[in-house]
């Protein structure tokens, strides 16, 4: 690594933490609410000059291509609007007393330490250290989802950290496989565990051993993911914490783990002998999606609702990875971006809807557009692109996904139309009940940035309409990659 | 024929996973304890072991954390949590010790066919660390899925990574960087356990998660 010249890699990985240990020091909510947005555009800016800027060679610790920088770019720019809507959301929390100032100091450090966990885990090319930030990364959105202290909160935070930490100890396990796997072929030490020498001769590994390794890597890291039957922690975890969480939740550390699973699925693909991990990932993909679309309908809360969304939308993108071939990796990598723009958004809305009406229930919330008409456009416009109309971005990826599966397995395809459909419906129905219908409930006038939103779905339309030819370019040689 | 260095490994670790079995049928908290005490403590003369014959100094600095933090300083500490909440009573569990203790073997006996078979190739003292190490950890699994006691749960978690950790310091040569943090993260968890069960104590008057699951968000 070149010290002498700024090196944007330490920058996305050093301004969290150093961020973190300022804010954790820091009174005033003010303050500390800008400060966070402060760092979470620096790192964001970093990002940026990660793609600008000539990479990093690889070393035994950092590793930048084109496959995690497409995550780091949208890690840290989620991870910047999402402070910018924390901040407003923040101040409405603290006027009615469900925060202290303490918490406040402490939900800001965790914030930003949970993006340096992000952040770290997308750089590193050693598998014991991405295993190290997944599991910094689950701690701390522990910590943050039961921070208001009620029943719920703590239930679910219980809930996530059991499940999470089976799930983290079953992710090292596979880790600790796959060096024994790699141990006679590349040696003793630090080498058996860096990500591109692993890559490189892992047509040699013993078979065997890399398919349990897989096995394990799945279940632990596929557990974070939120894929059916494994998905338990999720719903709660989305409603009980603080809506900026479940924006991040949703939008990027359901990433991460998928990032990780990426990994491990490329080298079983480097090695001849090894199963092929596709049927895996196709079977819980497609289990998670028809699952969760069923119980879309049974939702009577709305972060719930949108947390059923989510594992939906992870089932389509692990399915779509697990088909392989450029062109239905292309529509996982799409969807995933996509996903996540749109999934914030949505929880910015949703956000501030529930602050305006004191309630998750969907039953309380009615007439959202007729009250508060830039919120509740904002929130249509955001359910309709996550239900997959046309001209959004979701949609694109979604009919990519089930083209490119209709041309080689017309069977799976039909059940993932089915799943999509089902899914479709429940969603239509929720919506017209918030945003249409007789307003119900308070209906004060909020006091809230929708910019974040906004910019969100701004970049979710351009995406659907039109997306850049160097875009497209870079996205299909990442899709060429993963194989 | 298999060496001295192989015998006395492969009875530390089989050790390892017969405490296991121990925590499988106790039911009093302050003994299931105990037994996580002792089996830390076998966890710890393992690795020790193993830093001995793989001639791996580092490994004794995980071998003192599982002394210093597992056998020591945690069981400690959970024995004062138990005495302040006052719930030094019978452990519910889930399932009855029968039906568990089989479970248990069944456990046992799918990862030693599972990790025999694969690592064919590996030296036999790696495969059968590795072997035992999987026993341990599903094992612990089930520690964790039949007791309903949040302090239980717990014990069960830590057992878990105590069969984790059995297996990194098996794998020869694994780098340093995985075995601290293994033994960080459980330092961390505990801290986060800690910062829980004293939440959920002011919360509600038990620890015991079924209590937590009848205050479900959802239903109304």
């Amino acid at each position: 690594m070149n010290f002498a010249a700024f090196n944007p890699v330490l920058g996305v990985v050093l301004i969290p933490i150093f961020a973190a240990a300022l804010l954790a020091a820091l009174p005033g909510y003010r303050l500390t609410a800008r400060l966070n947005v402060l760092a979470s555009l620096a790192t964001f800016v970093c990002a940026v000059l990660l793609l600008i800027l000539p990479r990093p060679t690889p070393g035994p610790y950092v590793l930048v291509d084109d496959l995690n920088i497409v995550f780091i770019v949208l890690n840290t720019f989620v991870g910047f609007t999402t402070s910018v809507f924390s901040a407003s959301y923040i101040a409405h929390e603290l006027e009615t007393g469900r925060l202290t100032p303490a918490y406040l100091r402490f939900y800001h450090a965790m914030y930003q330490t949970m993006m340096f966990g992000m952040n770290l885990a997308f750089v590193s090319n050693n598998i014991g250290l991405m295993w190290v930030a997944v599991e910094v990364a689950t701690l701390t959105t522990v910590l943050m989802v039961g921070i208001y202290r009620t029943e719920a909160a703590l239930e679910a935070a219980w809930k996530y950290f059991i499940l999470g930490s089976v799930g983290i100890a079953f992710a090292l396990f596979g880790t600790i496989l796959v060096y024994m796997a790699a141990r006679p072929i590349i040696g003793e030490g630090q080498d058996a565990m860096i990500w591109t020498l692993l890559i490189e001769r892992a047509s040699q590994f013993d078979a065997a051993l890399l398919n349990v390794a897989f096995v394990f890597l799945f279940l632990g890291y596929g557990t974070k993911v939120g894929l059916a039957p494994l998905h338990a922690w999720l719903p709660d975890a989305h409603a009980e914490g603080p809506t900026p969480i479940s924006a991040v939740l949703s939008g990027l550390l359901l990433n991460v783990a998928l990032y990780a699973l990426l990994r491990f699925k490329m080298l079983m693909t480097a090695n001849p002998g090894a199963m092929a991990p596709g049927t895996l990932m196709v079977t819980m993909g497609l289990t998670s999606l028809i699952f969760a679309a069923f119980m879309l309908y049974r939702r009577r809360d709305i972060k719930r609702l949108f947390a059923y969304s989510s594992i939906e939308h992870m089932g389509i993108i692990v399915f779509a990875f697990g088909m392989g071939g450029p062109l239905a990796n292309f529509a996982g990598l799409l969807h995933m971006v996509m996903h996540s723009l749109t999934k914030s958004a949505i929880f910015f809305a949703v956000g501030h809807i529930v602050q305006i009406k004191g309630t998750q229930t969907l039953d309380e919330i009615r007439g959202i557009t007729e009250t508060h008409p830039a919120l509740g456009w904002g929130f249509v416009a955001g359910v309709v692109a996550i239900a997959g109309l046309p001209p959004l971005g979701i949609f694109m990826s979604e009919f990519l996904v089930v083209s490119s599966t209709f041309a080689r397995q017309p069977l799976l395809a039909l059940l993932l139309v089915f799943g999509l459909l089902v899914a479709f419906g429940a969603l239509t129905l929720r919506l017209t009940g918030v945003a249409f219908g007789e307003p119900r409930g308070p209906t004060r006038p909020a006091e809230a940035s929708y910019l974040p939103m906004f910019a969100h779905l701004a970049l979710v339309l351009v995406a659907g309409v039109y997306l850049p030819a160097p875009i497209v370019v870079w996205f299909q040689h990442v899709a060429h990659l993963l194989g | 024929m298999h060496s001295l260095d192989f015998d006395i490994s492969h009875s530390l670790a089989g050790g390892l996973v017969l405490i296991s079995f121990m925590m499988l049928y106790q039911d009093r908290l302050y003994s299931l304890l105990n037994v996580f005490a002792l089996h830390a403590v076998t966890l710890s003369l393992a690795v020790t072991w193993q830093a001995f014959i793989q001639d791996a100094p580092h490994l004794y600095v995980t071998a003192a954390i599982a002394l210093v933090f597992k056998a020591i300083i945690i069981p400690v500490a959970l024995h004062r949590i138990i005495r302040q909440l006052g719930i030094h009573r019978d452990i519910e569990t889930a399932v009855g010790i029968g039906p568990t203790m089989l479970a248990g073997m069944g456990l046992v006996a799918l990862s030693m066919v599972l990790m025999l078979r694969v690592t064919a190739e590996a030296d036999a003292l790696a495969r059968e660390d590795l072997a035992f190490a999987l026993s341990v950890v599903l094992l612990g699994l089930l520690v964790m899925v039949t007791r309903r006691n949040a302090v239980s749960q717990v014990v069960g978690f830590m057992s878990l990574e105590n069969g984790l950790v059995l297996a990194a310091t098996g794998a020869k040569g694994m780098p340093l960087v995985v075995e601290i943090s293994v033994a960080f993260s459980i330092l961390i968890a505990f801290i986060v356990i800690g910062i829980f069960l004293f939440r959920i104590r002011e919360r509600f008057d038990s620890v015991d998660v079924a209590a937590l699951d009848e205050s479900r968000g959802e239903r109304r």
